[in-house]
């Protein structure tokens, strides 16, 4: 794989990373350091392994019947994977938000945000106003839901919804953000702003982001990683990636010679 | 199959052959006519000129609309950006060779200084350059592009030497200054000819590679 200077202090740190459907080797030793606080692109055609690699980041991809994983991933310095540890712990300080806005349908706007403290029992509502105010701001959609806050989730436009789901993501306070093609079914305008907000994000959160649009890739992420094959073949930094990368075939694929 | 972006590319690749072309000759038609003494030949690198300016407006839109058009990325986006600088570089190899011919003029109001030996070879030195700049460009060929580089200090060295001699004849006699300072003035022309050559050659490194050999660097 062709990587430039190493980078020191990783928050997140896959360590020879397998993973398997069955028989099916997706991953294939995928070993990558994540600085804190930066915005990180996966991109690849499809089938290459980008998303079951950032499903094994949060212990997500286990959750499918027949799959399973080998290596190391270390949430700053500690193994997710060690003996003891609770997925449910690692998924709450790494987040997930998906390609399709999956609101719950029944749940209110305000409800929705809350979820995860909801289910772990906090009850304190002032507790929970001040959450929901600041996930909802820090998801950028605050201004467009403070007069709603009751109506249903899913009473909201897609990018709204999309967003909604982000300040789900948030209210646990997550280190670590993961997004699986966050803006494949939005509108442009909606696209631009989960873009915007991204890049906002990244002052607090550390983000990983599967993405099929390269533009959006090189417009948001400060380091990409190109996956071909179940194998990362080049990790860079994206302005570099983008413009003069090094691997034959990431400049065949970002050049739309192939995928 | 061919990508949308590759008709573009090609297209591009055509018009500033064409203008390549162009440039060739106005170089050889303006210093020709100096050394001939054919006063009238130096319409034909205006009209050369003319030509040249319409491709470098055609150029630069083409080259706008496939990057609003196609977002090219890696070695598309380099090719493009070094496209926009090609095409800049030949209109001033363009407007040298007018330079050339505006001077030549002047030079040919009045008999000959002395017989022209450095000149001719400079501006076949320079127009070959420019020839194989652009041969390295479409081929893609690194080594090529390298070697038009080398050359440049050849060029800026033949300059020097005219300059050495015409200030000889200007000390010597002051009625030459004028006639003296035209073919200072075709040495500088010709040798700017060659700087943008090398420019062009630099891009074609830059396009193939990816690296950045300009003002000696290698970053």
């Amino acid at each position: 794989m062709s990587q430039s200077k190493p980078i020191v202090n990783p928050i997140l740190e896959a360590r020879s990373v397998d993973a398997y459907f069955g028989a099916f080797h997706a991953v294939k030793n995928v070993t990558l350091s994540v600085r804190p606080n930066t915005v990180t692109a996966m991109i690849g055609p499809s089938g290459c392994g980008k998303s079951t690699f950032l499903r094994t980041l949060n212990r997500m991809h286990e959750e499918i019947p027949g799959a399973t994983m080998k290596g190391q991933v270390l949430l700053a310095g500690e193994d997710i994977y060690a003996r003891g540890i609770d997925p449910v712990q690692v998924r709450r300080r790494i987040g997930m938000v998906f390609q399709k806005p999956n609101p719950f349908p029944s749940l209110s706007i305000y409800e929705n945000v809350v979820v995860g403290l909801t289910l772990a029992g906090v009850k304190n509502r002032s507790v929970l106003d001040e959450v929901v105010e600041r996930s909802l701001k820090h998801a950028a959609l605050w201004n467009e839901v403070k007069d709603k806050l009751k109506q249903p989730g899913t009473s909201l436009s897609g990018g709204q919804q999309q967003r909604l789901c982000i300040a789900r993501a948030l209210s646990v306070e997550p280190p670590v953000l993961l997004m699986d093609e966050p803006t494949s079914a939005l509108d442009p305008i909606s696209t631009a702003k989960i873009e915007e907000l991204l890049v906002e994000l990244k002052k607090d959160v550390t983000v990983v982001v599967v993405t099929h649009n390269m533009q959006q890739a090189a417009r948001v992420s400060d380091r990409t990683a190109f996956f071909l094959l179940g194998e990362v073949i080049e990790y860079e930094e994206s302005s570099t990636l983008f413009s003069v990368p090094k691997d034959k075939r990431t400049e065949a694929y970002i050049t739309g010679r192939f995928g | 199959m061919d990508r949308s972006i590759d008709a573009g590319l090609a297209k591009l690749k055509d018009k500033l052959l064409l203008m390549g072309g162009y440039v060739e000759k106005a170089v050889e038609e303006s210093t020709q006519a100096l050394i001939e003494g054919q006063p009238t030949r130096f319409d034909l690198v205006h009209e050369m000129e003319h030509k040249i300016n319409q491709l470098h407006k055609e150029v630069d839109e083409d080259c706008l609309k496939l990057l609003a058009t196609q977002s090219p990325l890696a070695v598309d986006l380099r090719l493009i950006l070094a496209v926009v600088k090609i095409n800049t570089d030949l209109e001033r190899m363009g407007d040298q060779a007018v330079n050339i011919a505006y001077n030549g003029q002047e030079y040919l109001k009045q008999p000959p200084l002395k017989p022209l030996i450095d000149i001719p070879r400079m501006a076949e030195e320079a127009r070959s350059m420019t020839r194989e700049a652009l041969d390295a460009f479409v081929r893609k060929d690194v080594v090529l592009a390298h070697a038009v580089v080398k050359r440049d200090d050849a060029l800026d060295a033949m300059k020097n030497q005219i300059f050495r001699e015409l200030l000889t004849y200007m000390m010597a006699d002051p009625k030459k200054i004028e006639q003296a300072l035209c073919l200072i003035l075709i040495a500088r022309n010709l040798e700017r000819v060659g700087d943008h050559a090398t420019n062009i050659a630099e891009d074609v490194v830059f396009v193939v590679s990816g690296q950045d050999i300009r003002h000696g660097g290698s970053s």
